[in-house]
């Protein structure tokens, strides 16, 4: 147990240790950063925002994940939200209900993610091409639903979503925690997360062991569906209302780029959803730390930019051969003696 | 016929029937006013597009050039209006720097072997960042050479005019046709989109090839954002947003094959022109919804990649058997 938790620190530690870094430098610039205050039994503070502004980000994280462990990518969670956004809003005005409502824009996401996952899957279409069709289709489907007008909604319930809190947290922090938690467990305490991990490295090869790759990879698009629909809620609750034009925009890059800071490879393969969920934190802070710091806000995406070019050279095959001779050249006598003290 | 034709026949096939069925509609839309707007409106899309298709060609991908439109927009705004400098000088620089940064992300892409979608994403940020700050406002071009570029247009009989943007997007069509098709870039271009490593054993030099791809979408990108400076008389850093989705479906309607290796620069133009001719339809009928447009383009994004899909089965079948 001891030695999985050590494997655990070892795998998270870049990424904490950049949030860390990260965090203190916008406290140099912003003194009260990490003061926190309890008002009507609910936590307010910077750093609260940031777990809640990043909730949408974080659940595409979750699925993001596993799709690009499968060697895939889902260009269309951000339209799926859109659509997710205009059905819950359609439903909740038509008087579903609440529980009503969740169900069905739910299935929708999950809907989205099963066409996804066909194509992909049983079609055997390139993964940024097949769901390039619902992200420049889905958009167009939202406006649809929404008949080009952003829907507007009152209901208690729905708006808790966005903007309630429980246990003193945010709603939309509380949710993507629990997600996240239920996914990672799913996955790493069955065989599902070794069985997607093998498929990412080679489909053919773990389809000839035995691996239902087809069933797993639709499963995995549907999952990302699934996230890309309760972010979609989140969205639309926490604005009280659907925007087909602007929900979800652009949330696929951030959501891709969450799995490559939290160091998943893009080739597929091995992944962590605490790595991507850290990822996603770290891309929100740095928003949050750009506005608090009084930075112009232009400056945000030259240094997302910045980021990605950084881990692109960190995680290339070139620099990694580079590092790997250059550990072996300078301690190959020193891990020698490592390895015969264990 | 040989199968490699298919995708473009059907591309031109589905062009001539939805006109068809446009003009059995609304008869005016056959007149040349039609046509000469149909390429001055898409001008900037057509000639990104052309970019676009080399490097989908070649097996990748770039998501920066609706940014990189933004920005030299943005650029040539901001030029013209804090210096004297002649508009032409202002193109030359604009033109310098995105050709830079194109081939700097092929660069990336070859030397450090990351996947093109990355590395075009951050170039996408970047671009995008770079226009925001030179400025955040939307800011007009006065200076007289514009109007004078604007004023040039060649008369078709019917009342239609090509203009000068839209005839320039003709001419970089039959310059990326005459590339691809006669030049050993194009088929080095071809030959990688087959794949890296049979090209490499066939002699193509794959890093200068790479560089040479993005360097000429970046180009082309630049070209356009001119185009489109033009076209709006204007600069604005949030112009052009999605335009590289624009431009990648207008390429796979087009009938190139999104794995690489296989396509027609000249299909890409039916490509433009079907998606401005569902555009045109929906002005004419005045009842639809724009957002018909995004559906529709969607629908034809996914019928031509069954179509390929078949394709490629069909060409694998009778490999098998002959």
């Amino acid at each position: 147990m001891t030695s999985t938790l050590k494997a655990y620190a070892i795998r998270l530690f870049p990424q904490v240790a950049a949030l860390v870094v990260i965090l203190l430098m916008v406290s140099f610039a912003f003194p009260d950063f990490f003061r926190l205050e309890m008002q009507n039994g609910r936590l307010y503070g910077s750093l609260i925002d940031i777990l809640n502004r990043g909730a949408p980000v974080a659940l595409l994280a979750i699925g993001m994940t596993v799709v690009i462990a499968t060697k895939g990518i889902d260009l269309s969670v951000g339209a799926v939200m859109a659509i997710c956004g205009a059905v819950a809003a359609a439903c909740i005005t038509s008087g579903y209900g609440l529980v009503g409502t969740l169900l069905v824009t739910l299935g929708t996401g999950i809907l989205c993610g099963l066409w996804n996952g066909v194509l992909v899957a049983v079609l055997d279409i390139q993964p940024i091409i097949a769901t390039l069709v619902l992200m420049v289709a889905g958009r167009g489907i939202a406006q649809l639903i929404t008949e080009g007008a952003i829907l507007t909604f009152n209901d208690p319930g729905l708006i808790f979503i966005g903007s309630g809190s429980l246990l003193g947290l945010p709603m939309p922090v509380v949710i993507w925690l629990v997600f996240g938690l239920v996914v990672s467990l799913v996955v790493r305490r069955t065989a599902l997360g070794m069985l997607i991990e093998a498929l990412g490295v080679n489909r053919r090869a773990s389809m000839l062991s035995g691996v239902s790759t087809g069933v797993l990879l639709i499963a995995a698009y549907v999952l990302c569906g699934l996230c890309a629909a309760i972010a979609g809620i989140i969205a639309a609750a926490d604005i009280r209302g659907a925007d087909a034009n602007n929900a979800g925009l652009w949330l696929e890059l951030d959501a891709i780029l969450a799995v490559v800071v939290g160091g998943n490879s893009l080739l597929g393969g091995r992944f962590s959803i605490a790595a991507s969920l850290l990822g996603a934190l770290i891309i929100q802070s740095v928003n949050t730390g750009i506005l608090l710091s009084g930075f112009p806000p232009e400056f945000n995406l030259i240094i997302k930019a910045a980021i990605i070019v950084l881990i692109l050279v960190i995680q290339s095959p070139r620099a990694q051969s580079a590092f790997v001779f250059l550990s072996r050249s300078q301690g190959a006598a020193p891990a020698k003696t490592e390895e015969e003290a264990k | 016929m040989n199968p490699r034709y298919f995708p473009l026949a059907a591309t031109i096939a589905i062009f001539i029937v939805a006109y068809a069925v446009c003009i059995g509609q609304y008869p005016n839309m056959l007149s040349t006013r039609v046509i000469g707007n149909l390429l001055t409106d898409n001008a900037f899309l057509g000639i990104a597009a052309v970019g676009m298709t080399f490097v989908i060609l070649s097996g990748g991908i770039d998501l920066s050039i609706g940014a990189v439109i933004a920005f030299t927009g943005v650029f040539l705004a901001v030029l013209l209006e804090k210096t004297s400098i002649h508009p032409l000088v202002a193109f030359a620089l604009a033109l310098a720097i995105t050709t830079a940064f194109g081939a700097l992300m092929g660069a990336i892409i070859h030397h450090l072997e990351m996947p093109p979608f990355i590395v075009t994403l951050a170039g996408m940020f970047l671009a995008r960042g770079m226009a925001f700050v030179l400025s955040i406002d939307s800011i007009p071009i006065k200076h007289p050479f514009y109007a004078t570029l604007k004023g040039i247009y060649y008369k078709l009989p019917g009342g239609g005019r090509i203009t000068f943007i839209g005839g320039l997007m003709l001419v970089v069509f039959a310059a990326g046709i005459l590339i691809a098709h006669r030049t050993r870039f194009g088929a080095n271009v071809y030959a990688l989109g087959g794949g890296a490593p049979t090209a490499r054993l066939m002699g193509v030099p794959i890093g200068r090839t790479t560089i040479l791809i993005y360097a000429l979408s970046g180009f082309l990108a630049g070209l356009s954002g001119i185009v489109f400076s033009l076209y709006t008389s204007a600069g604005y850093s949030l112009a052009t947003v999605g335009v590289e989705l624009d431009a990648i479906a207008a390429v796979v309607i087009g009938g190139t094959l999104l794995t690489g290796g296989s396509g027609f620069v000249a299909g890409t133009l039916v490509g433009i022109l079907i998606q401005g001719l569902i555009q045109t339809y929906i002005t004419f009928d005045g009842s639809l919804s724009s957002w018909w447009t995004k559906i529709l383009i969607g629908l034809l994004l996914f019928a031509f990649i069954l179509l390929q899909k078949g394709l490629i089965h069909l060409t694998d079948r009778r490999r098998r058997h002959a």
